[in-house]
């Protein structure tokens, strides 16, 4: 395998694992702008979009409208989680918060293996998703399930941008974020802005929760949590609460990520992976709180 | 009618009590002053008015309205703007763009409009319209901070120590422009630590000390009377 080849097929499974880990990392960094909240269920979302995909498909819905309703159902949760669990405890100190975040995860993790017991269901697709790709007689493979993820992503991210920039909720998102008392103050509606962010934010934890589940060929209670504490990471290389830091700092953590498990073998590093990956979170947070991109701002967890 | 009209108002932050019974109002048209020392609770009653704090104890009405209940969103759509201490505008978005946020309670066709009125207001910020707020000088950050809170068309406006760290120049240019904005009519509860432009400024005056009235009277009157000081340094009223 030549050395082009090898980089161009490492290239492309960064950027596929990469904008997964951006697509859940944008969303934790949205809610966290705005309420100085790590939403810890934004993971469970992921379940829910990923399960609501799956029964849609299972009560006879094609593919895509199925994932429309996934998408839908997911955005749906997170206005339930905000309106039930976090606005009660909004403004409340930082580590109550944090320990009701911890418990909706809890009690939206074990309602689903309640629901849907804990060991892995089959998550169907159409079979043009996994039709493969391959150039250099095989050295360079991939397939549309990398394909959608990375061009979805864009989509997503794309949207992202538009909304925040161009609407007037954005805007209002925007101000809520920088200072929520004086948002209040100039009599901005806090609350549907808080409330489009959740939709915002589980949407796209929706979205990637079917990307993750078709690359992973099942879904399962748990499957949010992986993802969750990865995006965390990317969120904090980015500097937590900046939307293009956590853009960045996704596709950083997939090329490290996919780094790692490249390394040769006899170094002996690959099995350390999720290690190192964590350690790296330590280290931002020890020494550079604000993330690479330098976002001036304390993270309080 | 009264504008506005606290009575027996009481805001503690947990333990500390910043408000212990303050009774004031404002008439409509009236440029009301509240002076007093670092810590008297002249911000905490502006807080309370705008809905930022719960009253332990009291009431506040507007325009013969208890507004006690209310949500801040609820009480800036009644009419009443804060301009709050240290100005507090959205560093990073544009001039235009907090402009716009003053507006957030509004649903009529006269933003633009508006927008362009604060322009004529302060030419300055017209310049400086797609400039992030925050690389603004002080003063023209207070005089946006101003502008914002006049977007939202208020029938009487909260202001919180509008002269706090502005050189003197700026000092005046601002209070011109409150002088400017008491000639068209504007109610205005003011905060200030400049007593003496305050109670020049001003038509009435109240002097807060540790969450209570120690002293009001007409703004002319007070002016030069060492009463107020003798308010500000904690002995007898
Ligand atoms: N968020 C808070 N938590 C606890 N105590 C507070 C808080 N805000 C104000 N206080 C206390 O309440 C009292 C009144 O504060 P307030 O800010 O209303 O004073 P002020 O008259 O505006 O003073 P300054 O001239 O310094 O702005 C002070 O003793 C202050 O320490
Ligand atoms: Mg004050």
């Amino acid at each position: 395998m030549s050395d082009l080849e090898y980089v161009l097929q490492q290239l492309i499974n960064a950027l596929s694992i990469g904008s997964l880990y951006a697509l859940v990392a944008v969303g934790l960094s949205i809610i966290f702008s705005l309420l100085r909240l790590t939403n810890f269920a934004h993971g469970d979302m992921m379940m829910v979009g990923a399960f609501a995909t799956l029964f849609a498909q299972l009560a006879g819905l094609g593919f895509l409208p199925a994932v429309g309703v996934g998408i839908l159902v997911s955005a749906l949760a997170g206005v339930i989680i905000e309106r039930v669990a976090y606005r009660p405890v909004r403004g409340a100190p930082d580590v109550t918060m944090l320990l009701t975040s911890v418990a909706l995860t809890y009690i939206l993790e074990n309602l689903g293996i309640l629901l849907f017991s804990s060991s892995p269901r089959n998550f169907p697709l159409p079979d043009w998703m996994n039709h493969l790709y391959s150039f250099a007689d095989g050295r360079i493979t991939f397939n549309n399930i990398n394909l959608l993820t990375l061009g979805v992503t864009l989509l997503a991210l794309l949207f992202l941008n538009w909304f925040v920039r161009r609407t007037q909720v954005g805007l209002g998102m925007r101000a809520a974020a920088e200072d929520l008392t004086a948002a209040h103050l100039v009599g901005l509606d806090v609350n549907r802005v808080i409330v489009v962010a959740f939709v915002l934010a589980s949407a796209f934890a929706g979205v990637a929760g079917v990307l993750w589940a078709a690359q992973a060929g099942v879904v399962e209670p748990q499957m949010g949590f992986t993802p969750l504490l990865k995006a965390f990471v990317a969120a904090i290389i980015g500097g937590f609460g900046s939307i293009p830091g956590a853009i960045v700092g996704g596709f950083v953590l997939g090329a490290l990520e996919v780094l790692i498990q490249s390394l040769p073998g006899d170094w002996g590093l690959s099995p350390y992976r999720d290690a190192l990956v964590f350690a790296l979170l330590i280290a931002f947070l020890l020494f550079r709180p604000g993330g690479i991109l330098g976002v001036r701002q304390e993270v309080k967890l | 009618m009264k504008a506005l009209e606290l009575q027996g108002l009481e805001v503690a932050y947990g333990a500390v009590r910043a408000l212990k019974g303050v009774s004031l109002e404002v008439y409509p048209g009236e440029v009301v002053t509240l002076l007093g020392a670092n810590g008297a609770g002249k911000s905490t009653t502006l807080r309370a008015i705008s809905g930022l704090v719960r009253p332990r104890a009291g009431s506040i009405s507007f325009m013969g309205e208890p507004l006690t209940r209310l949500s801040p969103v609820q009480i800036v759509r009644r009419g009443i703007a804060h301009c709050p201490e240290g100005r507090r505008v959205f560093a990073g978005l544009s001039v235009h763009e907090n402009l716009l946020l003053g507006a957030s309670g509004r649903r009529d066709r006269g933003i633009g409009e508006d927008i362009q009125r604060m322009f004529g207001l302060f030419p300055i910020l017209l310049e400086r319209r797609n400039q992030a707020a925050g690389t603004l000088s002080g003063g023209e950050q207070q005089m946006l901070a101003l502008a914002r809170a006049l977007m939202s068309r208020p029938k009487l406006l909260l202001l919180d120590e509008p002269s706090l760290g502005l050189a003197p120049l700026v000092v005046r240019s601002i209070f011109g422009t409150l002088k400017a904005l008491k000639a068209a009519g504007t109610t205005i509860l003011l905060v200030e630590q400049n007593v003496n432009l305050a109670l020049e400024l001003a038509d009435r005056a109240y002097v807060l000390r540790t969450g209570q009235v120690a002293l009001e009277g007409q703004a002319k009157e007070l002016q030069g009377d060492e009463r107020v000081a003798r308010a500000y340094l904690g002995g007898a009223a």
